[in-house]
């Protein structure tokens, strides 16, 4: 059984020219876990692993495995498994093949290329050409070369872009088992919701720098529920509740104002003589809260 | 040593899992078996007077000396097929880049420096094996060829084995050029307009400009191909120079020596260029 090995990301920083990409990025992964690296598109998730997989430069900092950087593990792939982007394939070549070529590299056993296509159902298809692949084929074999060495660590980027629904769904089993045979799974995505069925902690980021670290359910008690009222004349409502020292935001549904309590706006309202068409209170999702930390609330 | 070996099988295994080899492996068997076939043909031809130097035009200038007539057309091999060692040398580095398939390579083999050395090794080898390949056409087609217009093939000649020799090393040479190029400019199409422009029309203008003069004929015989054609020792642009080598070709060992230090010079630019940069 592969035993995995805590990711450790330690104050790293990487800028392009000017601009930072990640913002002094300090967090560790447990084995045994599975870990959700979030953030908004342009947060810096994919530069981040890539920096963590040796193949981005750090400007500052490290990023290791139980304290071994990459690039100095004895046997990488056997190490770690990583599925990054669902386009890194010759697309002349066999899914077979593609595997092949690697498992020669880091001098695998050819047997575990039909082992792994097997593993993530491309078994029918191990011989037909890669160019002929849909996307969800392609991200089943990133997935399949991030299995190759049987890794104790896997680091996959956007693992469930592309996959349908059936895929979805068998990949958040995968990603529960593999953790539950104790490996370390750290899995991006820029939608909560896509892992939040599969993920045991969170890792939230933004702009390049750490928002938010903890468990999932820390995501619940972080935001402060909202009350959302509507009134056929929402102008009249919004100075009523503007007057009080209010502060609400315009929704889809209604104002949705800062308070938790339902029979403060009820009086307001009534107290101003604004006809109200519903008054709710509404807790605040988890995918809230991970929009409100990354600065995707709602403004308007 | 053992990762470095891995490395090198696999570099083997990317080239043979693709169609491009054989293809490119076809064109130049084709390409050389016809120059090299047709040329011994017509030159072999007038030689025995099969063929009147009338009809082929060359009357002004009197029978040509074809002394080493089988050398010339046998060079085809190399003096006319570089370019395919070069292009597959570049392709199997540019395509690296195209396809993003460096990010499952640096992750497999995370010593970038150890990745490009066996690339280089394999594509010496895929050369060197394009260099049999032309040899098959230049030898297998133009010797029969001159065997039927009564000139000797020269096949038992130790020094025409030697100069074989030489082709497929100087083949094996050109696709480390290739790889060089391939990382010295990672854009694939740039990289091939490159190969075609400076092996088919730049350095012939440049060596055919060089030899009018024989201080510019000297500097002249360092550009890749010269240096290739003093390697093998026999070839159509050497025999077709103005002087008629005025100024002194390279040994073939110093032909050879200019040749290996392009080829580690652009792999080395490359590796600095492009190669350990960031994988994005």
């Amino acid at each position: 059984m592969p035993i995995g090995t805590t990711i450790e990301f330690s104050h790293i920083h990487k800028s392009f020219g000017a601009t930072t990409a990640v913002n002094d990025l300090s967090f560790t992964v447990e084995p045994g876990r599975v870990t959700g690296f979030l953030g908004p598109n342009g947060a810096g998730k994919t530069t981040s692993l890539r920096m963590l997989l040796g193949l981005v430069a750090p400007t500052s900092g490290t990023a290791t495995f139980g304290g071994i950087r990459y690039r100095d593990l004895p046997q990488p792939l056997h190490t770690v498994g990583a599925a990054l982007e669902a386009a890194s394939f010759h697309p002349g070549r066999s899914a077979a093949n593609h595997l092949g070529v690697y498992t020669r590299a880091a001098g695998l056993p050819r047997t575990r290329v039909t082992a792994v296509l097997e593993q993530v159902g491309l078994g029918a298809h191990a011989e037909q050409r890669v160019g002929g692949y849909s996307l969800g084929m392609r991200q089943r074999l990133g997935l399949a070369y991030a299995l190759l060495g049987d890794p104790g660590v896997l680091v996959l980027d956007e693992p469930i872009n592309g996959l349908d629904p059936e895929g979805i769904k068998w990949i958040r089993g995968f990603l529960r088992a593999m953790a539950a045979e104790g490996r370390t799974v750290l899995v991006s995505s820029h939608l909560l919701s896509e892992v939040q069925q599969s993920v045991d902690d969170v890792v939230i980021i933004a702009r390049g720098a750490l928002v938010h670290l903890g468990p999932l359910s820390s995501l619940e008690t972080d935001a402060a529920p909202q009350i959302v009222v509507d009134s056929p004349d929402r102008e009249a409502l919004g100075a009523a509740l503007r007057q009080a020292g209010l502060t609400f935001s315009v929704g889809r549904t209604g104002l949705l104002v800062a308070t938790p309590d339902p029979a403060l706006v009820g009086h307001l309202a009534f107290a101003a003589g604004v006809e109200i068409s519903s008054l709710h209170r509404q807790k605040a999702g988890l995918e809230d809260s991970f929009l409100a930390l990354v600065g995707e609330g709602h403004t308007l | 040593m053992s990762s470095l070996l891995n490395a090198i099988g696999a570099e083997f295994a990317k080239i043979l899992t693709t169609r491009l080899w054989w293809i490119l492996a076809l064109v130049l068997f084709g390409y050389i078996g016809l120059l090299a076939g047709g040329l011994a043909a017509l030159f072999a031809g007038i030689q025995s007077g099969a063929i009147s130097p009338d009809a082929a035009g060359t009357s002004s200038g009197g029978i040509p000396d074809f002394g080493t007539l089988p050398p010339l057309v046998y060079s085809f091999a190399s003096s006319v097929g570089y370019v395919f060692p070069v292009l597959i040398g570049a392709l199997a580095t540019t395509g690296e880049f195209r396809h993003q398939t460096l990010t499952p390579t640096f992750l497999a083999s995370p010593r970038r420096g150890q990745v490009l050395g066996a690339k280089v090794i394999a594509l010496f080898v895929v050369g060197a094996v394009f260099g049999v390949v032309a040899l098959a056409a230049s030898v297998g087609i133009g010797a029969p060829v001159m065997n039927a217009f009564d000139v000797d093939p020269m096949l038992s000649d130790a020094a025409t084995w030697w100069l074989i020799g030489r082709i497929v090393l100087a083949m094996g040479l050109w696709a480390i050029i290739g790889v060089g190029l391939g990382v010295l400019v990672p854009n694939q199409v740039a990289s091939i307009v490159i190969v075609l422009a400076f092996t088919q029309f730049v350095e012939p203008l440049l060596r055919l400009a060089a030899s009018f003069l024989e201080v510019t004929a000297r500097i002249g015989n360092f550009l890749p191909g010269a240096a290739s054609d003093a390697l093998v020792g026999a070839s159509v642009f050497t025999m077709a120079s103005p002087t008629g080598g005025a100024a002194e070709a390279l040994d073939w060992w110093q032909g050879g020596l200019v040749l290996l230090a392009y080829a580690l010079a652009a792999t080395v630019g490359g590796y600095a260029v492009s190669w350990k940069r960031d994988v994005t």
